[in-house]
């Protein structure tokens, strides 16, 4: 089963390069991984997305949190939470094509960003599998390139008591 | 220390020392280091040991730390120095070790160009430190030496690996050592829980068949009286790993050896057929459990360890407690209603202790390892700190050496680091004068860091180095004849072995070689009565004997090769 995990981490020296070192020391999968700021100067939030069983998941958290720059892990999986991905699609388009694609986008809700005389360029965001539909969709037209951010997530509900908690932890 | 003092990074570094209260420097000089080696020259607030490579350096302070429970302390230079130290931090990572590894760098401005002598040091040992740092900085010079000995030492302990670009040691900046240290991504538990612990108490106050399983941790933590008064009060019998081995004296009646691969046959039987396990500092290592599936398969597992982590990795436990072992054990034993009632359990064990006991052929006139090892036991009454290398000699001397006291074998566990025991007795020796250090090493891993001789000769340190002379790699070759068609490929070092002796002679060591049973003891005495430098004894046994009980790698109890009393002999 994939799971979400979130995590707060030092906005420091080789933090990232720390987690990524652990995933491939342990040999575990990961299907992506993302690292950006947050509204603290000196924490970073990544997202990383892996699969595996509860013990496996289990084991995935506690070597994260075993690491020194790891602030806090929360598998979010288990709760409710907001998961968004981009992604940029390069199209190629003959004549007549344009119009379907366009639809296409409409559909995703997506934008294009770019076009030419031969390809266009759509950015679709939404929930991974949303993502996932839109690639699957528009393949048979020929996809020259894609760029795909990662998925990036959130906790959903109890913001308030939460928020607290976490700018009560990042004051220490 | 005075605050707001200008002072340069090499300053810092030795003040911060200071304040670390580090006796040992185990280190070698280089480019990078220059400007603290010249800062050195005047310090005399610690000692520095002129190793002759860095891994010898990083097993020295591997030694002492194990030896002590101090922090060991190791400074290299970049490129090469730093990459030396490798093998050593590996060891340290997977057996817990504390040691602070300062490595030089080059200057923060070339870091990335391929400088001379650089190395990206940081990255290569990220997968086998605890935590590192890179000093950008020379304000964060201090608050980093404090976090990185606070880190090593704390928690599960480990290596740390601090890099010192050579500008950073040159610049200046004001100096103020942190008193307080928080480190919000880092808060190690050491209370356990008392539910878990209430419960745990329950299950092996009503338990039938309860066994202590004990490993390293306890001896870092400290715990073995807490351990000696638990498994006493309620007369539980004790199984160590091969890094808990004297945490519980091992010529009482309640230990039952090491288990594992080659583990006593009755420790063994008793993990196989316990109904609780209690796993103390341990962590369930695959040549402990052997195929996972069989080992100890009806019993309710306890798992008191202080890295979350070790929990559920390889064995799934019913009943983890996170926490130090030394506040746990206490609260155990308090939490105890009655003492659970084991007679027919000891019963049995007894019985499996009859059945098997461990045994060498003495019929024959040949000098064998066991022999050898029974009779340092014997002398040293378990008052030494036992230093092995890696192979059939360190489980040789599990099985035949009684340690009584913990921290008295120091042993490369987790790596397996052939040529740990020279330097690491070395370092032990720095650390620990009340007592015989005795490092035990084959012909093989003797080989490896012989060079560490001229350390212990330069220093003075009297070390007594056995060699184990059974001119092959032993443990290799023991699996090439149980399980590789007897192809000895590449494992007979006889033809080219060195004269041990001559080569200790050629240092001023006193040495001495016999494959004579009754030259043992005279020999052993004669080595101990060395107090002024080392000493090195050579004893050349049997080529072919063989190391049992053995459980085969990834095997179940029920494979446990026994014995072969009379090994095939090679011509």
């Amino acid at each position: 089963m994939k799971h979400t995990i979130s995590l707060l981490v030092e906005n420091s020296f080789g933090a990232f390069d720390r987690v990524a070192t652990m995933f491939s020391a342990k040999g575990f999968n990961l299907h992506s991984i993302t690292i950006g700021e947050t509204e603290i100067r000196d924490i970073s939030r990544m997202t990383i997305v892996t699969s595996g069983d509860d013990q496996f998941i289990s084991q995935v958290v506690k070597q994260l949190n075993r690491l020194i720059d790891t602030i806090k892990v929360i598998d979010l999986t288990k709760n409710d939470r907001t998961e968004r991905e981009l992604a940029l699609i390069t199209v190629q388009y003959t004549k007549g094509v344009l119009e379907e694609l366009k639809n296409i986008n409409d559909i995703f809700r997506g934008k294009v960003v770019d076009i030419n005389n031969k390809s266009v360029t759509l950015e679709i965001t939404g929930p991974p599998a949303k993502v996932n539909a839109a690639v699957n969709v528009l393949m048979p037209y020929g996809i020259k390139e894609m760029a795909r951010s990662g998925t990036v997530a959130l906790k959903r509900g109890e913001q308030l008591k939460n928020a607290k908690k976490e700018l009560d932890m990042k004051k220490l | 220390m005075s605050k707001n003092l200008k002072m340069s990074g090499a300053d810092i570094f030795f003040e911060s020392l200071r304040e670390e209260k580090v006796e040992y420097i185990f280190g070698y000089p280089g480019g990078s280091t220059l400007k603290i080696y010249e800062k050195l020259y005047d310090v005399n607030f610690l000692k520095h040991i002129l190793v002759r490579h860095e891994q010898g350096a990083t097993h020295m302070a591997e030694g002492y730390a194990k030896a002590t429970g101090k922090v060991g302390v190791v400074l290299v230079t970049s490129g090469p120095g730093a990459t030396n130290t490798v093998t050593g931090i590996a060891d340290a990572y997977m057996d817990s070790v504390p040691i602070v590894v300062f490595t030089g760098q080059v200057p923060t401005h070339l870091i990335g160009n391929d400088a001379f002598q650089e190395a990206d040091i940081i990255g290569i040992t990220r997968p086998i430190t605890k935590h590192s740092f890179l000093v950008r900085d020379v304000k964060d010079l201090a608050s980093s030496i404090r976090k990185a000995f606070y880190i090593a030492s704390s928690g599960r302990p480990g290596p740390v690996v601090v890099d010192l670009p050579k500008n950073m040691i040159a610049t200046e900046c004001d100096f103020e050592y942190p008193e307080k240290l928080s480190i919000r991504g880092y808060k190690p538990t050491y209370g356990g829980h008392l539910n878990q612990i209430k419960k745990a108490a329950r299950m092996i106050a009503k338990a039938k068949k309860p066994l202590l399983y004990v490993g390293g941790g306890v001896i870092m933590a400290n715990a073995s009286n807490e351990l000696t008064a638990f498994a006493n009060e309620n007369g539980l019998p004790v199984t160590m790993t091969l890094l808990g081995l004297g945490a519980y004296p091992g010529s009482d009646k309640l230990s039952l050896g090491m288990l594992g691969m080659h583990g006593t046959y009755w420790a063994n039987q008793a993990v196989n057929n316990c109904d609780v396990l209690v796993s103390l500092g341990a962590r369930f290592d695959d040549r402990v459990t052997g195929k996972v599936e069989t080992f100890a398969p009806g019993a309710f597992k306890i798992h008191v360890d202080i890295d979350p982590t070790a929990i559920d990795k390889n064995v799934i436990v019913d009943l983890p407690i996170v926490g130090d072992v030394k506040n746990i054990l206490p609260e155990l034993m308090s939490e105890m209603q009655e003492k659970p009632s084991i007679d027919d359990w000891w019963d049995k064990i007894e019985a499996w202790k009859k059945e098997c006991p461990l045994a060498y052929n003495t019929s024959d006139g040949e000098l064998r390892p066991q022999y050898v090892i029974e009779r340092i036991s014997e002398l040293t009454k378990g008052n030494a700190v036992i230093v092995t290398d890696v192979g059939q000699h360190q489980m040789i001397a599990t099985q035949y050496y009684k340690f009584i006291h913990p921290r008295s074998l120091l042993t490369s566990g987790g790596l397996g680091t052939m040529g740990f025991s020279v330097p690491a007795a070395i370092g032990a020796s720095f650390g620990i004068t009340d007592k015989p250090v005795i490092s035990i090493s084959g012909d093989g891993g003797f080989q490896m860091n012989m060079q560490e001789l001229i350390t212990a000769v330069a220093y003075k340190v009297p070390v007594k180095f056995i060699i184990i002379n059974n001119s092959f790699l032993g443990m290799v070759r023991q699996w090439q004849e149980l399980f590789h068609a007897e192809k000895y490929s590449f494992t007979d070092l006889g033809p080219s072995n060195p004269d041990f002796v001559k080569i200790g002679e050629s240092l001023g060591i006193p040495s001495w070689s016999t494959d004579k049973i009754d030259a043992v003891d005279t020999l052993i005495k004669k080595a101990m009565s060395v107090k002024d430098g080392p000493s090195l004894i050579e004893f050349k046994v049997l080529k072919e004997d063989m190391v049992f009980p053995m459980v085969p790698s990834g095997g179940s109890i029920s494979d446990m090769i026994l014995e072969r009393l009379n090994p095939k002999r090679m011509v």
